[in-house]
């Protein structure tokens, strides 16, 4: 198996709960080659279960990397052109420091001893990994969903640090329905016997029913309702006849349990613990009064995306964002996409949303190297 | 190159100075603003309400986003563009009152064209056929017009006079899109206008 990129930060990084991680570690990948004057450098944030391996193959689950539509040379994030940079998010479960790693202070794994962790947290690991490259303004930051929450903390936080933040399919706060999502999901992994309150790796066990019913709650609201009566219906599974049985019958039903059982393989349940309460942690909303004054001053460039049958992360707070950003006079482009996919259109092949990105990231080019 | 753009686009454009910040409202695929910023530097942004129009100049890298004039200028901070266009989209705006007091709240100066209503032509077709005229500017029939609040230039004068909105420069075009200037009767004979107004403060 291919050794995975990682750097460990020897000093400690301070975590918004006023903790700390001591000898963190981050794992990412790049793509394409920095150029002389460290001009043309991406940085993709991904979302809630994604991972560093963003384009090509991914060496762990040897499928296409989640972004792979996107990101590759001669794709609309072009690596021919750009250096991407990647990174598996603390927290996480594919080589950066999370709830299953090994705590450097005791010698055991931390489980449910990893401190919970923010948005902002995350942020300031990607910040180390940018210094480690000697970048000194990125070209962009671009992400979607809670990979989007991360763009936009960039801009709150490094807004000197980066050209342009391409938030995709998300939200300056986590919504209370959102919130209610996550909760399930959480419960229902907490609940499982073989979560042991989160010692399962010890017990050589893993809360699988748990983790996957949460992974289906969730899936349901990556699609929107139009587009599961169109991929499903009520056709049935087997033959015709339903089978007066609490078995599978509807293909939704089999399509929905396959996503739940191949979510287990590659991720760890406390992670999903611990992003989940990240997310529903972030709320821009309460620092607005700071950011005005910030972003009134700072010239950063803005593109957001939605899409039209999204309704985990709606246009409507999109909307919301820009006009705070209108009345800050920034510079910002907002494109919605008419799809009928629903939140998960951002990981799709949508042909429009992936030409309008590459318009603008060209666009961006000429003034920038 | 500039010559290719539309004749009251360049008009505009014309006007418009180096290193400025223009907000185009109703900017459709961006084509004025793509001109400026390749060949004036200036600091483009755009409003949209059709959202092909607004992908199209997301593409082209401009500042675009998706909004309703209507609603959405009044997010925007006092004085902060130097220009604020409002081409052709006046006679379709919901409320032109707020519109055009908005663009000269967030702009030093707005520059607004529009079809005038008082062109002879329309005068003369409405009182000999006694239907609602059309043209190749105003093409469309009463019940499935957008132009919901035509005017002529003589109704712009009175309504900046009321709001206190002094008008700059005054530029008349005819059927050819030429601009020519009329010894009198310019609400007579001009087929199109274009205003640039200010409000001082």
């Amino acid at each position: 198996m291919k050794k995975i990129n990682k750097i460990i930060f020897e000093d400690d990084l301070k975590l918004d709960s006023g903790l700390s991680l001591q000898k963190c570690e981050i794992a990412f990948e790049t793509y394409g080659k920095l150029n002389k004057d460290k001009s043309n450098a991406i940085f993709i944030c991904h979302a809630l279960s994604g991972d560093q391996y963003c384009s090509g193959i991914s060496p762990i689950t040897k499928k296409e990397g989640w972004w792979n539509k996107l990101v590759g040379p001669g794709k609309p994030i072009n690596t021919k052109k750009f250096f991407v940079i990647c990174s598996n998010v603390i927290g996480g479960c594919q080589g950066s420091t999370g709830p299953s790693s090994i705590n450097p202070k005791t010698g055991k794994r931390y489980d449910l001893n990893f401190p919970v962790i923010t948005i902002s947290d995350m942020v300031k690991a990607q910040i180390r990994l940018v210094d480690y490259f000697k970048i000194d303004k990125l070209f962009a930051v671009i992400g979607g969903s809670m990979g989007g929450m991360q763009a936009l903390e960039w801009g709150v936080s490094y807004a000197e640090r980066v050209h342009a933040i391409i938030p995709i399919a998300t939200s300056y706060r986590h919504s209370a329905q959102n919130i209610a999502f996550h909760e399930i999901g959480r419960q229902s992994i907490m609940s499982d016997p073989n979560w042991h309150k989160g010692k399962y790796i010890d017990k050589k066990t893993k809360p699988k029913r748990g983790l996957s019913v949460a992974r289906m709650i969730a899936h349901i609201t990556y699609l929107s309702e139009s587009a599961l009566q169109r991929k499903f219906g009520r056709n049935l599974q087997k033959g015709q006849k339903f089978s007066y049985k609490f078995d599978v019958d509807f293909q939704i039903e089999s399509y929905l349990k396959h996503q739940g059982y191949s979510f287990v393989d590659r991720f760890d349940a406390n992670s999903y613990l611990y992003i989940t309460k990240a997310m529903d942690y972030f709320d821009l909303s309460i620092v607005q009064n700071r950011l005005f004054n910030k972003f009134k001053k700072i010239k950063i460039r803005f593109c957001f995306f939605t899409f039209s049958s999204d309704w985990l992360f709606p246009t409507s707070e999109t909307k919301a964002m820009i006009k705070f950003l209108n009345s800050c006079g920034s510079n910002v482009s907002f494109v919605e996409i008419k799809t009928d996919k629903g939140h998960d259109a951002f990981l799709l092949n949508e042909i429009e949303f992936h030409k309008t990105l590459n318009g603008f990231l060209n666009g961006l080019q000429k003034s920038v190297f | 190159m500039v010559n290719t753009l539309r004749k009251d686009l360049k008009i505009i454009y014309d006007i418009i100075n180096r290193n400025e910040v223009v907000l185009d409202v109703g900017c459709g695929e961006g084509i004025l603003l793509s001109y400026l910023s390749e060949h004036k530097n200036v600091d483009c942004r755009g409003i949209e309400i059709n959202q092909k129009g607004v992908n199209k100049c997301v593409e082209k890298g401009l500042a675009v986003i998706q909004g309703d004039a209507n609603i959405d200028l009044k997010d925007y901070p006092d004085n902060f563009f130097t220009t604020a266009v409002l081409s052709q989209t006046i006679q379709a705006m919901i409320s032109p009152d707020l519109v055009i007091n908005n663009l000269v709240r967030i702009s030093r100066r707005a520059i607004i064209s529009f079809p005038n209503f008082g062109y002879w032509k329309i005068r003369r077709d409405l009182m000999l056929s006694g239907q609602m005229p059309q043209s190749k500017i105003l093409p469309y029939n009463w019940f499935d017009s957008p132009n919901i609040h035509l005017c002529t230039i003589k109704d712009f004068e009175i309504f900046c006079e009321d709001n206190q909105i002094r008008i700059q420069k005054k530029i008349l075009i005819n059927s050819r899109s030429d601009v020519f200037l009329p010894v009198f009767f310019g609400n007579f004979f001009a087929y199109q206008a274009i205003f640039s107004i200010i409000k001082d403060y």
